[in-house]
């Protein structure tokens, strides 16, 4: 097992190394220059200007020596500085260690998937299971239309109508933002209650869409396990169908959420765009479409850099934890 | 005698699931709606209307009209050919893509299968919308660029896919027997491998569809897709969010359209997934 784990650990190196290699080619060669919104903006900023800045961020050197630059202050956890006009370092852009918790984006956007995450996983289980251990029952077929329609279902048009509903119509639930203007003055009852209204329709969504792929991944996981030997062998010598389910099939068939779980790390921080975007929530998604927006390329790597190394590391914890759970995979 | 062709065990099996019927029907439909959009729109999509702007659904316009006083039916059946248009080039080019490498990786193995599954490797650890996202606001909208952009991000599956099919055809007796007749290697990879993946290849293509119209909607719904006046689901979506106060029908429609688009996609998928695994057969009677 150490051996294997050792492979895939130094099998990560030459992943990121392709992946940032891609990211920063794509982003780099396409046409325009950050510097173009400078001028956009002040039209003032004369070419000489406009040369300095170019040579100061090093957009006048060739891509593949830009890219040499940035991996050597990546190795040293250095994303560069943002090109927009706060000018911070992108590291402190994302993980903002001064500020209170809420106010941070990585934090926002790790609360709300890991909230939505139990959610999902809550519901999942039991649906999938059920539709399963119930095959072609009209319970099944109920829950898998459900299913088919929440896979269906844009999550950003399912916010439009919550928002429409919740918040223009009944005037129940704030629709933008994470907190209310006057949260600072708040005691922290009341602040918890303040984030839990903002949080109710950002998190469903999440959770909904989110539900739909899992409790059928659930469901087949099931079917499989139930389709194996042992569990005929186990109903050939006589134990009652509860016991054959739960004791036999069930434990086997969870297996399959240590990958589910693996492979969401690489959300917590991705976040989603689209609902951050709706919501107006201040987290990582946010941050990443208006880095691309204003073609902050720092931030921007940054981000796609820190999310893969987030999905490589999930991926290689799921197996790990695999592992640990199974023992047919240990003695592998 | 029954018929035990391939053909006629497939249509059988898929004939009985209600729901794939239903969205194999329902796919039909939007590419006769799509097909005679000049037909069947009421009026002229981009013909502004300062009279009638943001009316509610009405005699008149059926669903409504927007900030322009554009009619909202018009326009959502013009925008059926763009999520119609993205769905199969967007997979046409991840497909293509998914094919050609999972059969160079599956039949010669090697070098060349490592380096292409570790591309696969590569790209499914890029978080996919965000890629599409900088690459769109990079390079620029626009309908051709979003399709390229679908179909070289969303090849990896249909590669795995079409190399799993190629390790356990390779070795089979009729492969071997078309080597040993001196077939050129392009002559058993397409003739005889291929033809034999293409049933789990075609599934994976009808699901992609749904996968690639919600990029789309998504990608317009942020104004990075496809730009007004142009018509699509995504961008009338953007007006309901600008009017949510006031202009439900811009919010409500759309989305509707969308998410039937793509159950209906997903149902077919999965009914040819079900009908086409000779491992369920034995389980019909259940």
């Amino acid at each position: 097992m150490p051996t294997y784990l050792m492979k895939r650990l130094v099998e990560i190196v030459p992943t990121l190394f392709g992946i940032t290699l891609i990211s920063f080619f794509i982003i780099h060669l396409a046409p325009g220059k950050p510097t173009d919104i400078f001028t956009e903006l002040n039209p003032k900023i004369t070419p000489e200007a406009r040369e300095r800045l170019e040579k100061y961020y090093g957009l006048d050197k060739p891509v593949p020596v830009q890219y040499w630059m940035w991996l050597k202050r990546v190795a040293k956890l250095d994303f560069g500085e943002s090109f927009s006009p706060d000018r911070r370092p992108v590291i402190q852009k994302i993980w903002d260690g001064k500020r209170p918790l809420i106010e941070r984006r990585l934090f926002v956007t790790f609360m709300i998937n890991v909230l939505s995450l139990i959610i999902i996983l809550a519901f999942a289980i039991p649906i999938g299971i059920s539709s399963a251990t119930r095959r072609n029952s009209l319970y099944d077929k109920v829950m898998t239309t459900t299913v088919f329609v929440g896979f269906a279902t844009p999550s950003f048009w399912l916010a439009l109508l919550l928002m429409i509903l919740f918040g223009a119509h009944l005037h129940w639930l704030p629709i933008s933002q994470l907190k209310s203007m006057n949260f600072d003055s708040l005691s922290l009852a009341g602040k918890i209650w303040d984030l839990s209204k903002h949080l109710v329709l950002p998190i469903f969504v999440s959770a909904f869409t989110g539900l739909a792929g899992d409790s059928r991944f659930m469901r087949s996981s099931m079917l499989e396990v139930i389709g194996q030997d042992y569990v005929t062998v186990a109903r050939a010598k006589g134990l009652s169908e509860r016991l054959v389910i739960y004791r036999h099939a069930f434990r086997n068939a969870l297996l399959p959420i240590i990958t589910l779980i693996g492979l969401s790390i690489g959300g917590l921080v991705g976040g989603s765009v689209i609902f951050e975007n709706i919501f107006g929530i201040p987290g990582m998604g946010q941050l990443f479409y208006m880095s691309v927006m204003t073609r902050d390329y720092p931030t921007v790597m940054g981000i796609l850099t820190i999310g893969a190394v987030l999905t490589l590391l999930g991926n290689l914890l799921a197996d790990i934890g695999y592992m640990l759970a199974d023992p047919r995979i240990r003695t592998r | 005698m029954k018929d035990t062709r391939f053909s006629s065990l497939f249509w059988n099996r898929f004939r009985r699931n209600s729901l794939a019927v239903a969205g194999g029907i329902l796919v039909l439909l939007l590419f006769v709606v799509a097909a005679f959009a000049p037909l069947l729109s009421p009026y002229n999509p981009d013909d502004i209307d300062s009279r009638h702007v943001l009316d509610p659904p009405g005699i008149d316009h059926p669903l409504g009209t927007d900030d322009l006083g554009r009619d909202v039916l018009s326009r959502m059946i013009w925008g059926s050919r763009i999520s119609l248009a993205v769905g199969f080039v967007a997979v046409g080019i991840a497909t293509l893509i998914g094919m050609i490498l999972g059969a160079v990786s599956g039949y010669y193995g090697g070098w060349t299968d490592r380096i292409i599954m570790r591309s696969i490797d590569i790209m499914l650890a890029i978080p996919t919308f965000f890629l599409i996202l900088a690459v769109i606001a990079f390079v620029g909208s626009g309908i051709g660029n979003i399709m390229a952009v679908i179909g070289l991000t969303s090849w990896m599956g249909v590669a795995r896919l079409v190399r799993a099919e190629f390790l356990s055809l390779k070795g089979r007796e009729f492969v071997l027997a078309a080597k040993a007749l001196g077939a050129r290697d392009l002559r058993i990879i397409f003739r005889h491998i291929m033809i034999n993946s293409m049933a789990p290849v075609l599934v994976s293509a009808v699901l992609g569809v749904a996968g690639a119209v919600l990029v789309e909607s998504a990608l317009s719904f942020l104004g990075l897709g496809v730009q007004p006046p142009t018509p699509s689901w995504g961008n009338i979506l953007t007006l309901g969010k600008d009017n949510i106060e006031i202009a439900w029908w811009l919010s409500v429609f759309p989305g509707v359209a969308i998410l039937i688009t793509v159950l209906a996609y997903n149902l077919l998928g999965e009914g040819i997934r079900d009908s086409i695994d000779p491992r369920l057969w034995s389980h019909e009677r259940r």
